[in-house]
């Protein structure tokens, strides 16, 4: 780092504007002001010493002992301060982007309906146009159901109020369907997948509809976040009592300091922000709730440039 | 014929607009992301540009940074069209020298017309929002 950034680290008040919180509450504000406040202890301390007792080493002492527990206690402040700031950082970063995605589809849906009242459709509908636009209305209010349904899942699952109907269900059935649903979707982005089931499962007992939410988001994003043309392995396989399934996709992958967050509400990676600027940023978030629900266990090994490998872990049915 | 640079990712959009202006008698050229709408702006010099701010590749932020920086592409009128609607990125986008800045939720086709033919016929007016 330069002089310049030295100085802009010190300009508090620019550091938290990018936290949007009042300064107070701002962990740049809060280590200055403990350090602050240790220094006046400090030779409060020992100006209070030295009045009252005599010899220099106890003085020191004390004033160390005190000097080091308040850094170690301001630590500890501007630590958790930091990771207040933080979530609130983010916060508003999903808003932001949460607010746009709602709004794409229904700029979308203005746009071409006002493009059909206008004086300009009698040449539209002369060229034969109209039906394309009028797909593309039904479209993107499909779009927006579906986003709107899964800021609803989402609102659900945070209440705990998100049920699931139990029943026995094949893994390899419902993958089967997933498949047979992307078919088109692969094709139109020259990805090619492929399906294999290491060894025949028993059945699993739990919410089908929801576990192929899971196996669905998995594809979509495995298609999604592959540029030009690639490959999509699902596997499925048994791991001592559990049901394994992995979606393996040779995709633009995800940067290592992005990986902590990817199951988060709203996140979504850099990498996969530069590829495709559409995704609400919750099917993790979803997939990761619906997994764990079942108590099984969900994960991903990636790295960037090399695509990733997202699996879910399920217990079989006993019977 | 005037030339209008639409940089917007959204296929929809870019199909609305491309008809709209058509029809009006502008020549639109389309960029589906950040790089490919400033290579066009560099090479097509279109008379205005109209520019989304959420876009793969390069975002809108650094493409209008890198139109006002480069000397083929600086003078060209930058409207920003988009759903980012913080004043910090309000801010931002007229500091680095847009000339007007419209969130796409609160205007209709027709007012974005109206504004865009605004520009076109008296670029040196700064119209701000």
């Amino acid at each position: 780092m330069n002089l310049k950034d030295y100085l802009n680290q010190l300009n508090i008040r620019s550091q938290c504007r990018k936290y949007d919180l009042p300064i107070w509450r701002c962990p740049q504000f809060v280590f200055v002001a403990m350090g602050v406040l240790i220094i006046f202890s400090t030779l409060f301390t020992y100006a209070i010493s030295s009045r009252y007792i005599e010899d220099p080493l106890l003085i020191s002492l004390i004033v160390i002992f005190l000097a080091w527990f308040l850094l170690i206690l301001s630590y500890i402040v501007t630590q958790s301060f930091e990771r207040l700031a933080e979530a609130s950082r983010m916060k508003l970063e999903f808003l932001t982007i949460m607010t746009h995605q709602i709004r794409a589809p229904f700029a979308n849906l203005r746009w071409v309906t006002d493009l059909l009242l206008s004086k300009r459709s009698t040449a539209l509908r002369k060229e034969g146009q109209e039906e394309e636009y009028l797909k593309i209305l039904r479209e993107n209010s499909q779009r927006l159901e579906e986003l709107i349904n899964k800021i609803i899942t989402v609102s659900k699952i945070e209440q705990g109020k998100f049920p699931s109907t139990k029943d026995f269900f094949v893994l390899k059935d419902l993958t089967d369907k997933v498949v047979l649903e992307f078919k088109s979707f692969a094709e139109a982005s020259n990805i090619k997948i492929e399906f294999e089931v290491a060894e025949e499962l028993p059945s699993i007992f739990g919410d089908a509809s929801q576990v192929r939410e899971v196996v669905e988001n998995f594809v979509d994003n495995a298609i999604k976040y592959t540029k030009d043309k690639g490959l999509v392995k699902i596997l499925i396989s048994k791991k001592g009592k559990k049901a394994y399934l992995e979606v393996k996709d040779s995709g633009v992958g995800i940067p290592k300091d992005d990986q902590k967050y990817i199951f988060q509400k709203f996140f979504r990676a850099q990498s996969a922000m530069k590829q495709q600027t559409q995704g609400s940023g919750l099917g993790l978030f979803i997939a990761k709730s619906i997994i764990e629900s079942h108590k099984g266990k969900i994960g991903f090994i990636s790295q960037e440039g090399e695509g990733a490998t997202f699996w879910f872990t399920l217990p079989l049915a006993k019977k | 014929m005037k030339k209008i640079l639409f940089i917007e990712d959204e296929s929809v959009l870019q199909k609305t607009f491309d008809s709209a202006f058509k029809s009006e008698g502008y020549e639109v050229i389309s960029a589906l992301d950040g790089e490919t709408g400033f290579n066009l702006a560099k090479a097509k010099k279109p008379d205005l540009i109209v520019l989304d701010m959420v876009l793969p590749k390069l975002t809108g932020f650094e493409v209008l940074k890198k139109l006002k920086e480069t000397p083929g592409t600086k003078e060209i009128p930058v409207i920003v069209l988009t759903n980012l609607e913080r004043m910090s990125d309000i801010d931002k986008a007229l500091e680095l020298g847009a000339t007007t800045y419209l969130v796409k939720v609160n205007y209709s086709l027709d007012e974005v017309i109206k504004k865009v033919k605004k520009i076109l016929e008296q670029p040196e007016k700064n119209i701000k929002i």
